[in-house]
């Protein structure tokens, strides 16, 4: 993995130095090709307000779960309970403005946040210290939250009218005709990009991804890191609990149910290695961009929307293998470039 | 990789310093059977109605799906892989049968289709993982979403609950005499299939040996790519016969039958003792586990709590057994740092 990424990094030669960023273009064609056909097909998807509003908005809150569950698995861990977290944290949403009649949203979304991050101290606390895979942790809090959250809120749910109109209108808003959590998410985004590529802490991600034992040996402080990746994860989740309630303006107890798994699609169509250290968050975002608008644009290319998920599962393995055949190819040049120096 | 594979190596050495019965006696599967017991007992003491013998059939039929796919499961996660699509592959299994039936096949081609759909999921699962070399994490999320996609995809949202009267009395039909339902038989038999298959057979060894070391076991002569793929197929296989019976025992066919099972049946094998990283585990404290869990959430039902704080004691007993077992290996680590020297260190003192 480590020779994979450095080599990536190292530009031998611009076209197989590009395949890292060339992975990522080649999701966003695809994104490209999706909307042009349903665009093609119902000038509307596009060029009307809601079309161009929903391309936007309905992939933001999966765009933010996405980023955060590809930190996690930079590292090589993964991250279940993000659905759990993110129901958790909409629920909450809901319940401080019927509670405390009057809340400030900032409030509020302060609120949500610092609790998905608790949530994912816990998760981060267990695999760091308890050293217990991930996957079997977070598999654990997915059903543990989810019980916490349907004990808390047993057959109630949130309805719109419980909460403030601001809040709700700012599920719709738009800021020169771009939907206001689109540019929160974009912002959130380039932030969170911006430290996985220029940051130390975000180099370390990767390094810890690469390889673990090296990274410890290395003196990388990974116990620390590991946290850190969790309580991003389950703070994103959080935040997109917020995001949640106010696009939908109705929160059950099963908000958020099944969302991890279409996180990690999200992050493996965009390019993420399951296996750690390879991938970036603009890929994860992409990946869960292409993902939404497949979602919606089925129906317009006259496919039943029943077929979705079978599309998107085609095009996980679709991804995942040509990744694998990328990455043997370009070890094959890197062989052949060293047999020749 | 290595640093785990290391630290399973020396428990496994560590494993033979101990006394006979303490190495049958003190493991972690007869944690389990342990608390199995226990937990038995205290329901049959104190929750009204469970003490009767129906509960025994409800039990079983509820549980039977996990039961089954847990044994395949249980051997690829020795391994050191996973299958996540087994929940689809079981929804997938259920329409197939459903979609035949309802076109005028017999049940029984029907049902055989749904099988030959399972043996060719699982060896697409098997092919990826093994031929192509991708992460058996990523491939199952993929084929996940794709084998649940066909399943809705083939049906929609209708469902197909028109199958014969024979064949759905007897998924529900009890043995004559007792509560135990026919499921069990078909169960126990596979069962002894995949207990001799796992311990008594140099397969079985093999499998241990691979989620040990690949490259040990590939280098011994373990035939790591083939035995992969078999236990895919496997799972596959059971998956959809879990399927079948799911459809039969509920008369319904629908696209989202079973949704989520997978993790079911991955908390409950990782709950009996199996580790994720392989080389660890046997069935008997699997089978034990996914009693316990069934045992918990039908007595809590009959003690009328609500199915949510299931989920709670699900993860809660998932999460608490695997860091206690994580804890226990620390305070040993200590216990041998500050403690009088073992064995091999006494014997190299002059």
């Amino acid at each position: 993995m480590t020779t994979t990424t450095s080599i990536r990094r190292s530009g031998l030669g611009k076209a197989i130095g590009g395949v890292g960023r060339a992975r990522e273009f080649g999701i966003l064609i695809a994104l490209a090709l999706v909307v042009i056909a349903a665009t093609a097909k119902n000038p509307n998807f596009l060029f009307s307000a809601d079309g161009w509003r929903d391309l936007l908005l309905t992939p933001s809150i999966l765009v933010l779960v996405a980023v955060g569950q590809a930190i996690v698995i930079i590292t090589r861990n993964v991250d279940l309970s993000v659905g759990s977290v993110m129901g958790l944290t909409a629920y909450l949403t809901g319940r401080l403005f019927i509670d405390i009649p009057g809340i400030p949203i900032i409030v509020v979304v302060i609120a949500a946040v610092v609790f998905g991050a608790l949530l994912g101290l816990v998760n981060g606390a267990l695999v760091a210290f308890a050293k217990v895979p991930a996957m079997v942790i977070t598999l654990g809090t997915l059903y543990a939250y989810r019980g916490i959250n349907v004990l808390w809120a047993g057959s109630d749910r949130v309805n719109a009218s419980d909460m403030p109109k601001d809040f709700l209108a700012l599920g719709t808003a738009q800021l020169i005709g771009i939907p206001v959590l689109a540019i929160v998410a974009l912002i959130v985004l380039a932030i969170a990009a911006w430290y996985m590529r220029n940051t130390r802490a975000g180099r370390e991600y990767y390094a810890i991804g690469s390889d673990p034992a090296a990274a410890e040996l290395y003196g990388l402080k990974v116990t620390r890191r590991l946290l850190t990746a969790f309580v991003l994860s389950g703070a994103l989740a959080g935040l997109a609990g917020v995001f949640y309630a106010a696009r939908y303006g109705s929160v059950s107890s099963q908000a958020g149910a099944g969302w991890e798994l279409d996180a990690v699609g999200a992050a493996v169509i965009g390019g993420i290695a399951i296996t750690g250290g390879v991938g970036s968050v603009w890929g994860a975002a992409i990946g869960a961009m292409l993902l939404m608008t497949i979602n919606r644009a089925l129906p317009i290319l006259g496919i039943q929307d029943f077929w979705q998920r079978a599309v998107v599962g085609a095009l996980i393995i679709g991804a995942i293998v040509l990744d694998r055949l990328l990455a043997v190819r370009q070890k094959r040049r890197l062989i052949e470039a060293r047999d020749e120096s | 990789m290595t640093a785990t594979t290391a630290t399973a190596t020396t428990r496994v050495i560590r494993e033979h310093d101990r006394p006979l019965w303490q190495r049958l006696l003190l493991t972690r599967e007869m944690a389990i059977i342990a608390l199995l017991i226990v937990v038995i007992v205290v329901a049959m003491t104190t929750v009204k109605g469970f003490a009767q013998p129906i509960t025994l059939n409800y039990l079983l039929l509820d549980v039977a799906p996990i039961l089954l796919i847990a044994l395949p499961m249980a051997l690829i996660m020795v391994t050191g892989e996973i299958d996540l699509s087994v929940g689809s592959m079981v929804g997938l299994a259920s329409v197939v049968t459903g979609v035949l039936t309802q076109a005028g096949a017999p049940f029984e081609v029907a049902a055989l289709a749904a099988l030959a759909v399972g043996v060719v999921g699982g060896a697409v699962n098997g092919f990826l993982v093994t031929v192509v070399g991708l992460p058996s994490l990523a491939v199952t999320i993929g084929t996940l979403a794709l084998f649940r996609g066909l399943a809705v995809g083939l049906l929609g949202t209708t469902a197909v609950t028109d199958f014969p009267e024979m064949w759905t009395a007897l998924a529900k039909a009890k043995i004559a005499g007792t509560t135990i339902p026919y499921i069990t038989v078909p169960f126990l038999i596979l069962l002894v299939v995949f207990v001799v298959l796992l311990h008594f057979t140099p397969f079985g060894r093999g499998i241990y040996a691979i989620g040990l070391s690949k490259d040990a076991a590939r280098f011994s002569g373990v035939h790591v790519e083939r035995t992969k793929f078999i236990l895919f197929v496997l799972a596959g296989v059971v998956a959809a016969f879990a399927g079948i019976f799911f459809t039969l025992r509920f008369g319904s066919a629908r696209g989202d039958n079973a949704t989520g099972l997978e993790l079911q049946v991955i908390a409950a094998v990782v709950l009996g003792g199996v580790s994720v990283f392989g080389g660890r585990g046997q069935l008997h404290g699997v089978v034990a586990a996914v009693l316990l869990i069934g045992v918990l959430s039908s007595a809590l039902r009959l003690a009328n709590v609500t199915s949510d704080v299931i989920n709670i004691i699900t993860g809660g007993l998932l999460v608490a057994s695997v860091v206690a077992a994580s804890l226990l290996a620390w305070a040993q680590r200590l216990r041998a740092k500050a403690g009088p020297p073992l064995r091999s260190a006494a014997a190299s003192t002059p």
